[in-house]
């Protein structure tokens, strides 16, 4: 009890200059509805507000907005392997990364590929989030938990031991499907050597993996619906489709709207799938930005360029998910 | 001061926010029709069953013999149970130290996040400082910036510190992450200001009233951290990668992607992989079987608006 304030007479006095060099309350716009009790500790917060984050702001400084500064600062410059050991070195070269960018059809084409994840698996990972969620939802009473818990599992596990099973499983020689297929007297082609398949069989991966996360959004959100509001619909004759439609659906938008969102930035952002899976193979048709970025970061070490795909990644994901806000808030109208 | 001090009356812990609800709305809701049902349990199982396939697959296949692994048609139940498998896993890799250094690495950044992100999120939920809507954006702000914008200057800075291969490298980046302090500022801002204040005009100091007792009302929101934050840090991937070189320094994902992806290694070694598989999803599914309830639970309330 080392920071135990003094009592409260002496605190009063202490108020007018705050601690942090700021005036201590800001007048009566500060004074909280608990009867102006709160007002004449006001100094006492301010200084305690500070030292309770000060250390998430250290570590919030160190590891994360120098590091997002560094890389906007990096991907002007040649930095490369010995500047690593000599990061003042690098040289400035203003924006030649970001145009020798869109001359480099190893990058449009991890472009495209991270496009066609998110445009193909968002859909999907929502929409069968959702399904089970209703599902569950409105029928299951019995098991409930058991059936939540099956098929939020996938989310919880490693991406690399995942990664791992799926490779098994979808193996041309002895996988599972594989070897399903042939009893039926069909041969699996060979999902991950396939320049057209290898993409694809990712987001089917992808799509297993995260929907359980989707699902649980949508649960919360369904039990947020007031049991009033569906039996009065169904007392006006709504059927359970049109209730759906009408009622549920609306009334879901704000969970949709945050599980879309969460959903693309987290699928433009996909690394683990294709670099334990396909290491971006076939023929770079699995390659998507974040595994171009590591690749040229740290395996070539062309981390100046590296930075500006980082950084136009970052533009990109902004502008999808202030899109995305837009969109999906003016439906609501 | 004692804790013969705090108000007699105080009120009750503040009620989570998910689950309670959900168990009010949970079973009065019988709505499908009563015809429809079996057909419906049919469906949802049916979809479980294809969730749970590759998980049965990897978990079976781990304890088969080579002659089951390649088998056509696919054998489900091995002929012959074997933990070979496991025990050529264990001559290749040394999964006793990539399992500590997993444990130990996640055990020390769970600590920090409870011990930081409570502190922030107590000083966001229930202190009125100057800049306390700055600080906020900052939280929020973080929360949105993808992860691997970060990863080329962290490994630069790593390396300039001299911290490449040790745990620090692997602890410190995720030390205090934005999820967590928003998490617990959402569940402490239930917490009645009342409460507070009245320990204050008993001369708690705000570091009593955090400690002592702000945090044993927030204990079902420090479980949902706690689980979140350890499994989070069990399954990271990426930067572990970019951090260390030694194999000493491995965690197990890490271990087991380097063996994975590494042609020479793993030729003909399915049943070592989804031995080394199994070894990691096992405890993880362990303790979410068990502690489910706070994963809904964080979800529901870091999707709240």
């Amino acid at each position: 009890m080392s920071t135990t304030t003094g009592p409260a007479a002496s605190d009063a006095a202490k108020t007018a200059p705050g601690p942090g060099g700021k005036p201590g309350p800001r007048g009566p716009s500060t004074t909280r509805k608990d009867g102006g009790r709160g007002k004449p500790r006001l100094g006492v917060q301010n200084l305690a507000g500070w030292l309770f984050s000060t250390p998430f702001l250290v570590l919030f400084t160190v590891f994360m907005a120098f590091p997002i500064l560094a890389t906007l600062l990096m991907s002007f410059t040649d930095f490369g392997l010995r500047n690593v050991t000599n990061p003042l070195d690098a040289e400035f070269i203003g924006f030649e990364n970001y145009t020798k960018l869109f001359s480099d059809e190893k990058f449009l084409k991890s472009l495209f590929n991270t496009g066609y994840f998110v445009v193909v698996g968002v859909p999907l990972t929502i929409g069968l989030g959702l399904l089970v969620a209703v599902l569950l939802n409105n029928g299951i009473d019995r098991a409930r938990t058991f059936f939540r818990v099956g098929f939020y599992a996938p989310v919880v596990t490693s991406i690399v031991a995942v990664a791992v099973v799926w490779r098994f499983v979808l193996d041309p020689a002895d996988g599972l499907v594989a070897g399903l297929a042939s009893e039926v007297g069909l041969t699996a082609p060979d999902f991950l050597g396939d320049e057209k398949l290898a993409m694809p069989s990712l987001i089917l991966m992808a799509v297993w993996r995260n929907m359980g996360t989707v699902m649980v959004l949508f649960i919360a959100g369904l039990q947020a619906i007031p049991t009033e509001v569906r039996e009065a619909a169904k007392l006006d004759g709504a059927g359970p489709w049109h209730e759906f439609r009408r009622i549920t659906l609306p009334l879901l938008r704000p969970t949709m709207l945050y599980a879309t969102v969460i959903t693309t930035i987290g699928y433009l952002n996909v690394f683990e799938e294709p670099f334990v899976m396909t290491q971006g193979g076939p023929s770079d048709s699995t390659l998507t930005v974040s595994l171009n970025m590591y690749r040229e970061g740290f395996n070539f070490f062309h981390m100046g360029y590296a930075s500006a795909m980082a950084y136009v990644l970052f533009v990109v994901i902004m502008g999808i998910t202030v899109l995305q806000l837009r969109l999906l808030k003016d439906n609501t109208k | 001061m004692s804790t013969a001090t705090r108000p007699p009356a105080a009120p009750p812990p503040p009620a989570a926010p998910g689950p309670g609800a959900s168990k009010a709305a949970g079973p009065s809701r019988g709505t499908g029709s009563r015809l429809k049902r079996p057909l419906l349990y049919l469906l949802v199982s049916l979809g479980l069953l294809i969730m749970a396939a590759p998980f049965l697959w990897m978990a079976l296949s781990a304890f088969k013999t080579d002659q089951d692994l390649t088998a056509s048609p696919p054998v489900w139940l091995p002929t012959e149970w074997t933990l070979g498998n496991f025990e050529r896993l264990l001559d290749r890799l040394d999964l006793p130290r990539y399992f500590l250094n997993s444990l130990l690495v996640a055990t020390l950044v769970t600590v920090s996040n409870l011990v930081f992100c409570s502190m922030l999120g107590y000083a966001l939920a229930k202190l009125h400082f100057a800049g306390r809507n700055k600080v906020f954006g900052l939280v929020l702000g973080a929360l949105m910036v993808p992860g691997n914008l970060m990863l080329l200057p962290l490994f630069v800075l790593m390396s300039k510190l001299q911290l490449i291969d040790t745990y620090a490298a692997l602890v410190l980046p995720f030390a205090a992450g934005a999820f967590g302090v928003f998490l617990m500022r959402q569940f402490m801002q239930s917490i009645p200001d009342e409460l507070l204040e009245a320990a204050r005009m008993d001369g708690a100091g705000e570091w009593y009233i955090f400690w002592r007792i702000v945090m044993p009302l927030v204990k079902p929101a420090l479980a949902t951290l706690t689980i979140f934050t350890f499994l989070g840090s069990w399954n990271n991937f990426v930067w572990p990668l970019i951090a260390t070189n030694d194999p000493d320094k491995y965690t197990l994902p890490v271990a087991l992607a380097t063996f994975a992806t590494d042609p020479n290694q793993s030729a003909g070694s399915n049943g070592m992989l989804m031995a080394g598989s199994f070894l990691i999803v096992l405890p993880v599914l362990l303790v979410f079987a068990v502690l489910q309830r706070h994963f809904t639970q964080g979800i529901a309330t870091a999707g709240m608006k």
